[in-house]
């Protein structure tokens, strides 16, 4: 069981430790209010890594969420102010990203062009052709009832985070215990064996980005929420957070192995870094540097572990 | 004096102990065959040959004076190459580059002499006995050609220890007797010629003397005039194996798929008619090349085929996907089990499970217990050899990889079940075991298609022989029409 799961207990160590140095350094930290806020920043991040965890365990890779995530957020805004009531300008917009994730699937997956050089273009010319549409202008003059989706603010507040565990879960639930799931991993660890069983490895690419555009979309909305404008150059960088935060969390760039969970765990790892700095004391500029060391520090845990995995294989090809 | 010899040589990773005090002599022009299986350090000897791992103990001379610091430059100097099973040739570059960066010396900024690089590379390729062109970009070469290539290598180098490990593994027979006069005129110049096959057969034609590795230990040296297969068979795997093909009689029942007139452009074949029936192994013989890999994806689905039919439960059609071959209660084990075979990164169970989900699962929900319990049915049924049912096939060995497979598509519950050399790459005690499950899968009522190109296997497993050659059917043999040289006139296109 440990052995299994070491990530995921090597992060929690992590996040234990980190979280007791607050505890005593700076018990403001955990304050109500503080852990809120740091929650709903990270709303986005966590949302959008449940979909680009399964792009990384089939193989490929998005970089173009957070260009989608502005065209989402903006779309938000759009169709609410053409009337549409927020649930439903929200639920569009998950359209918009899923037809945004359709293209790039496509692409990836029938003309079968390398997802990093199709997500590259995508992010530079979706993220530019934004602007080109808005010049630059944020969305105003939103319905009254939009913010908050007409609630209060801390239903609406409850209602964000409810989501978004349901989907943590449910979507952690399903990679384990549906079918579905385990075509995902075989497709990411050998696209010819998953071919011989009968799967189709094609679409299950296409399905994979369709899903990350869907919830790109859907934690655009519940951002979008939040604010009396909308601007139109939000989610900049958000595809490196993501992909940092499954990198920590165990997940193996090359696809085929990896967990939600882990996933998750990276998230709230790397989420407490800045935060924790300001809370020390320390300059919010180191925030980055220490982001990086993470990453570093998982990667090579990963390459130690697959060294190990070789001398495992002579042991076992000895015993057997 | 022994050209090469390596003396008590010990070696262990990780604490687990590959060689334990090897010795081993290589004379000047001779073909010395070392044999063992999987595991048995002869790889790990070929290592510290070749100066890729420096031994913990022991000592290595070449031309009786030792060889202090061993590396790979300096086993280059002493006249030491070896050609791989996989050729480790640059891809992108052209043959001729791939000849000179081996052979060249000189500094990183002199100009090239096309020319003369162009006359070196057709000489070597000349005398390998390899018909290629040396400006054709190598990963365009097919396996037996790169490996040719590997070898015109070698003789550039002036080599006089030559290691082949595994190099007829993926030739044809005629390649097989082109590479053996290719090393016959080598150890007539006074090569020492290390060769390491899995085929017996092989080795009996081509050494002159033997060595059989086993647990990391040296256990017979042997003129090979002084042994006879039984005995070397026994040598390697320390026990007698009483048959080395388990072959038994079995009822022939109903016919289980028939073939009728079957063609695929894109795949090459045509006209392809046969039957298998159930509690029958066929055995599809022919050369690299004729199709047998291409028959076996058409009638799966994978190349869906253009032409003819496949009848299954009565009902004529043609397999349009592997989805559907599957739905058929058909099954196909692939030839290259790494690729294709296994998933690597996943446990036992989820590779045992895989192309039968519906199985183990309702509604898409994947019942783990059921699965579990499927997963230990086959590791026990086909004595799979593994830490638990929870271990990455990646880290079991080959033979058990190939047996977790294997037993991926028993889990479909099939009627007929295609075998694409089962046993290739797989030590004597796995091969012996898989041959073991084939017969008891027939006696079981099931219809197997065994491709092979191995012919001993061929004639020790099948009830029927079918020959392929140039894309379609040559010729079907019974079991006691079945020999060598009928197999081999079939599969050339001389019959």
């Amino acid at each position: 069981m440990l052995q299994r799961h070491r990530r995921e207990v090597s992060l929690i160590v992590a996040i234990l430790v980190i979280g007791a140095v607050l505890a005593v350094v700076a018990p403001g930290f955990f304050t109500f209010a503080n852990q809120r806020d740091l929650m709903l920043a990270n709303m986005p991040v966590l949302i959008v890594a449940l979909g680009m965890v399964l792009v990384i365990l089939t193989g490929q890779i998005d970089i173009s969420v957070g260009s989608q995530f502005a065209i989402c957020s903006v779309a938000t805004g759009v169709f609410a102010r053409m009337g549409l009531p927020t649930p439903l300008a929200g639920a569009a917009a998950c359209l918009v990203g899923a037809l945004m994730g359709g293209v790039n699937g496509a692409l990836v997956a029938w003309v079968r062009i390398p997802s990093i050089v199709v997500t590259l273009a995508t992010m530079v010319a979706l993220r530019d052709g934004l602007r080109w549409v808005t010049q630059g202008a944020w969305v105003q003059g939103l319905p009254p009832g939009f913010q908050w989706f007409g609630q209060s603010q801390a239903a609406s507040e409850l209602i964000t985070a409810g989501c978004a565990a349901v989907l943590a879960v449910g979507m952690n639930w399903g990679l384990r215990n549906l079918a579905a799931g385990r075509v995902v991993y075989a497709t990411g660890s050998s696209p010819n064996a998953a071919r011989l069983v009968g799967i189709n490895p094609r679409l299950v690419v296409f399905a994979v980005f369709v899903l990350t555009g869907a919830l790109t979309g859907f934690a655009a909305a519940f951002n979008a929420v939040r604010f009396l404008q909308i601007p139109s150059n939000a989610g900049m960088g958000l595809e490196l957070k993501v992909i940092a935060a499954a990198v920590v969390g165990g997940v193996a760039i090359a696809g085929g192995r990896g967990t939600i969970a882990g996933t998750l765990l990276g998230v709230l790892l790397l989420s407490m870094i800045g935060p924790g700095l300001t809370f020390l004391g320390l300059s919010a500029y180191w925030e980055r540097a220490v982001e990086g060391a993470i990453i570093l520090a998982a990667v090579a845990m990963d390459a130690v572990r697959v060294r190990s995995g070789i001398h495992a294989d002579i042991v076992s090809a000895q015993a057997a | 004096m022994a050209l090469l010899e390596a003396t008590a040589i010990t070696k262990s990773f990780a604490g687990v102990q590959a060689l334990r005090g090897v010795s081993f002599a290589l004379r000047s022009g001779e073909v010395h065959a070392l044999l063992g299986e999987n595991g048995a350090g002869k790889s790990t000897l070929i290592k510290v040959i070749t100066g890729a791992e420096k031994p913990d103990s022991g000592t290595l001379t070449v031309d009786g004076q030792l060889v202090p610091h061993h590396s790979p430059a300096a086993a280059r100097a002493l006249g030491i190459a070896a050609v791989y099973q996989q050729p480790t040739l640059f891809p992108d570059l052209t043959v001729e580059e791939n000849i000179a960066l081996a052979l060249e010396r000189g500094g990183m900024w002199r100009r090239v002499d096309w020319r003369a690089r162009r006359r070196q590379a057709r000489e070597l390729l000349d005398r390998s006995g390899a018909e290629v062109a040396p400006e054709r970009t190598v990963g365009t070469l097919s396996m037996p050609e790169q490996q040719l290539v590997e070898i015109a290598k070698a003789i550039g180098a002036q080599a006089r220890i030559l290691v082949l490990d595994e190099p007829t593994a993926s030739l044809t027979d005629r390649e097989v007797a082109r590479l053996f006069r290719v090393i016959g005129s080598l150890r007539s110049e006074g090569a020492g010629i290390i060769y390491i096959s899995h085929r017996l057969d092989e080795v009996t034609v081509i050494a002159n003397r033997v060595t059989v590795l086993r647990d990391g230990q040296t256990i017979a040296t042997r003129d090979l005039r002084d042994v006879d297969r039984a005995e070397l068979v026994r040598l390697m795997v320390g026990r007698d194996i009483d048959a080395i093909f388990p072959k038994r009689h079995v009822p022939i029942g109903k016919i289980a798929l028939q073939v009728n007139g079957l063609g695929c452009r894109a795949a090459g074949i045509r006209n392809i008619t046969f039957e298998v029936r159930r509690g029958e192994i066929l055995g599809i013989a022919g050369l690299v090349g004729s199709g047998r890999t291409q028959l076996a994806e058409t009638l799966f689905g994978l190349t869906p085929a253009d032409d003819g039919a496949i009848v299954l439960h009565d009902d004529a059609m043609r397999t349009e996907s592997p989805a559907e071959a599957i739905r058929m209660k058909l099954g196909y084990l692939p030839e290259d089990r790494r690729q294709h075979g296994v998933v690597m990164e996943m446990p036992v169970a989820a590779n045992i499970s895989l192309a039968n989900l519906e199985a183990v699962s309702r509604n898409g929900l994947i019942d783990h217990a059921r699965e579990r319990g499927l997963a230990w049915s086959y590791v026990e049924r086909l004595r799979i050899k593994t830490p638990s049912i929870y271990t990455e096939v990646g880290s079991l060995s080959g033979g058990n990889q190939q047996k977790v497979a294997v037993a991926r598509w028993l889990a479909i519950n099939p009627e007929v079940l295609i075998l694409d050399e089962p046993t290739q790459g797989v030590d004597i005690g796995s091969k012996s075991e898989i041959h073991q499950i084939m017969v008891e899968l027939a006696e079981q009522g099931m219809a197997i298609v065994m491709i092979s190109s191995e012919l001993p296997e061929i004639l020790g497993m099948s009830d029927r022989v079918a020959v392929m050659h140039g894309g379609t059917i040559a010729g079907i043999l019974s079991r006691t029409e079945a020999t060598q040289e009928k197999i081999l006139a079939l599969a050339l296109g001389q019959a």
